[in-house]
């Protein structure tokens, strides 16, 4: 057991402090696309905390790929609660498929516009027919020219009303096998024949939306990879989607937030930390939070060392962390009693109105990113070697 | 960095993996288990390995190791529920006597597997009405319930202020009390204004053996946990009805999944609990609480589960599996059940009174 990153790493650790402690003003960017977002970007592109290893000539930072500094860019961050670079599914999907995947004209038109914030994409992945089945997706794209012609629609695209462009999977070889029928195409979203319309979550916030396609024409090389090759394109980086969803460091940091609330708070004269009840649900998760987080030390250490393998470990995160979070939150909201209610404009919310949004919006991660029911599968299919079900004959 | 195990604590846990696999299989569990033997033959077979001077330095005849390589032995005693005085013997005793600095004699004798020592810590835990334990003028009376190891030639007598006192069983009467799990032995102690030598009322010392048990007897948990799934996943898989073996039914996948989810991080947590013992004292204590409540929590959900995985023969005695569910149960009460090591881990931090 060796836990310390080593003296070179540790003076790493404090460079991040020390930008943080210059920095403690930073508020967090509003929106996708917004000038302060873009602008906090810069100052932490320039700085190595974002984009870090992304080439210097696509706009990045230009870093080898270190993990342990990237782990404590985030640690560091995280505790500061410090707002960190910009996300999204093009910076945080797109790009990594194209450095992997993508032509060189690619990777000059769309890395470096995407990474700064100035070209905002949303994936078209999955559709009304195809959620956890995935690769039984049906709007198709057919050659006609020098152009694909797209018809069919997608379903929970976010941020498919700021995008500019799209990223999406297409069945583009309708006799194959349906892995091996599909593209990955990218279209700009102000091409004529797409339709946005907004899907209103429980949150009632509208960040995903439908997008439908009529005779959308798109140029023939706008494909990354070859015809048919789009879900192994797609399954490239998919991982990082799922470990990206519930990172132990932020369950630690809210975990404190909930610490701090029932400290103050108080219901009928008494703090909620000295109700016995809430206080034994606050020690259950803090047990569960801490188990979390040395799984995830052991990831990364697995990650870090050649001979050592944690394949286990790295598949239940989803599943544990998101589960883990909505109940985290949920004991936030049952403490406060009536006030635990509070949403909106209440002049009561405590936190900002976090507590009941992040209860409902891990509820939606519990259903996103592959549905905790799918993450099972994967579980007990490709970590305990279990059968997959039997196909039903068609 | 390097999380996880050294190459030599990979190599013990082999070794000892090994040696259960050859030497104490279910057939011997359950000879010790229906009182037909005692577990003087598997405790001597683990004397050889060094098991019980594990803990104890070189140059009083031990091995010398630390808690992280004691953890990595309940993790494979508990996969085999072995029965064994490992936690009383071999964890608590070396760790109250060498941090107190008294009866060093004692641990040559302990790592030579000659001299088995008990633990009578409910009182310091939590006093039953019903036992009570007075010391004075270095005479003890009263009695210790659900005291660890029937067979101990010693027992260390913790108070309810945390002084702990050794007694001699034979000045004792010491009578057994049957528990649900039978792979380790409990019993009452009845002191009869008995010679009791102090060996510390340094509260300190009290908590330190109590850290180290809780997150040692943790590991076992793991241990029996673990195999526990890895019997239902392998059951699953040829158990066949409605012609596909039952581990074809998401119904029973998803069990499977939820248990390894629950507990593979727990692996991490009881190593780096090992690890802090010695290591990050100031996180120690409320690992060792929060990683003793946990495991309990997990061991009693992965034990159930584990067995509805089996269907009828989960419930059996023929299959044996009902060893590791008791196991599991066992360690759950022992040294401090969660509701109360959680509210211990809450004053830790300040959130309790």
């Amino acid at each position: 057991m060796e836990l310390s990153f080593g003296p070179e790493y540790e003076s790493f650790r404090e460079e991040v402090r020390d930008f943080i402690t210059t920095h403690k003003d930073q508020q967090a960017p509003s929106s996708a696309g917004s000038e302060a977002g873009k602008s906090w970007q810069k100052t932490l592109i320039e700085a190595g905390y974002t984009a870090r290893t992304i080439p210097k000539e696509y706009g990045g930072f230009g870093a080898a790929p270190d993990m342990v500094k990237s782990r404590i860019i985030n640690e560091e961050f995280s505790t500061a609660r410090m707002p960190g670079g910009l996300g999204g599914q093009g910076i945080s999907m797109l790009i990594p498929t194209l450095l992997e995947m993508g032509t060189d004209e690619q990777k000059e038109q769309f890395i470096k516009p995407t990474l700064h914030g100035e070209m905002v994409w949303c994936q078209g992945y999955s559709e009304p027919g195809a959620g956890s089945d995935l690769a039984s997706l049906r709007t198709s794209a057919v050659l006609d020219g020098d152009e694909w012609v797209i018809n069919g629609s997608k379903i929970w695209t976010s941020t498919a009303h700021l995008a500019h462009w799209m990223f999406c999977l297409v069945r583009t070889e309708p006799d194959a096998p349906k892995h091996n029928g599909i593209s990955f195409l990218l279209l700009r979203m102000d091409t004529p024949g797409i339709e946005i319309r907004p899907l209103v979550d429980m949150t009632m916030n509208a960040n995903f939306n439908e997008v439908f396609f009529t005779d959308v024409r798109v140029p023939k090389d706008q494909i990354v990879g070859r015809r048919g090759q789009g879900w192994q394109v797609a399954n490239a980086i998919l991982g990082h989607e799922r470990d990206s969803l519930a990172d132990p460091n932020a369950s630690m940091t809210r975990l404190n937030s909930l610490i701090d609330l029932m400290k103050t708070e108080t219901l009928g004269g008494e703090r909620l930390i000295d109700n016995p009840l809430y206080r034994e649900r606050l020690m259950k998760i803090q047990g569960r939070v801490m188990a979390m987080r040395y799984n995830d030390m052991r990831v990364l250490s697995s990650r870090l060392n050649k001979d050592q393998e944690a394949p286990l470990a790295r598949m239940i995160t989803k599943l544990q962390g998101t589960e883990l979070r909505h109940e985290l939150e949920a004991l936030a909201i049952d403490a406060m009693g009536e006030v635990g209610l509070s949403f909106g404009s209440n002049p009561y919310l405590r936190g900002g109105g976090s507590w009941q949004y992040q209860f409902m919006y891990f509820l939606g991660l519990i259903i996103g990113g592959g549905t905790n029911q799918i993450q099972k599968n994967i579980i007990s299919e490709r970590g305990l070697g279990m059968p997959k079900e039997p196909k039903i004959e068609k | 960095m390097r999380f996880g195990l050294s190459e030599e604590q990979t190599l013990l846990s082999d070794s000892i993996t090994r040696f259960l696999a050859d030497n104490v299989p279910l057939e011997e569990v359950r000879k010790v288990a229906s009182g037909e033997a005692s577990d003087s033959a598997v405790w001597q077979g683990l004397t050889e390995l060094g098991v019980p001077g594990l803990m104890i330095p070189e140059d009083h005849g031990g091995v010398g190791l630390g808690s992280l390589d004691a953890v990595v032995v309940a993790d494979c005693l508990g996969g085999n529920v072995t029965p064994s005085p490992f936690i009383s013997s071999a964890v608590i005793a070396p760790t109250i006597l060498l941090a107190a600095g008294k009866r060093e004699d004692l641990l040559g004798s302990i790592a030579g597997g000659e001299v088995r020592i008990g633990i009578a810590f409910g009182e310091a835990i939590g006093a039953r009405v019903d036992a009570d334990v007075k010391v004075s003028g270095g005479k003890i009376s009263g009695k210790s319930l659900f005291a660890l190891d029937t067979q101990a030639d010693h027992f260390l007598v913790a108070t309810k202020g945390k002084h702990i006192y050794l007694v001699s069983a034979s000045d004792c009467e010491v009578t057994d009390l049957p528990t649900v799990d039978r792979t380790r032995t409990t019993c009452e102690i009845k002191y009869n204004d008995v010679a009791a030598e102090l060996i510390s009322d340094d509260p300190a010392v009290f908590t330190e053996a109590l850290d180290r048990a809780r997150v040692v007897m943790a590991s076992d948990t793991l241990g029996a946990a673990q195999h526990m799934i890895d019997e239902a996943v392998a059951y699953a898989k040829v158990r066949e009805q409605f012609n596909r073996p039952i581990a074809s039914f998401q119904a029973v996948k998803h069990m499977c999944a939820q248990m390894i989810a629950d507990l593979e991080p727990c692996r991490s947590m009881v190593w780096y609990a090992g690890h802090a013992l010695d290591s990050v004292p100031e996180e120690a204590r409320l690992l060792a609480c929060h990683t003793k409540a946990h495991l309990a929590e997990v061991g009693r959900s992965v034990s159930k589960t584990a067995t509805e995985v089996h269907g009828g023969m989960g419930f059996t005695d023929l299959l044996g599996l009902h060893y590791w569910f008791k196991r599991c149960g066992f360690n759950r009460q022992m040294l401090g059940v969660p509701e109360v090591v959680r509210e211990e881990a809450a004053r830790l931090q300040g959130l309790a009174a």
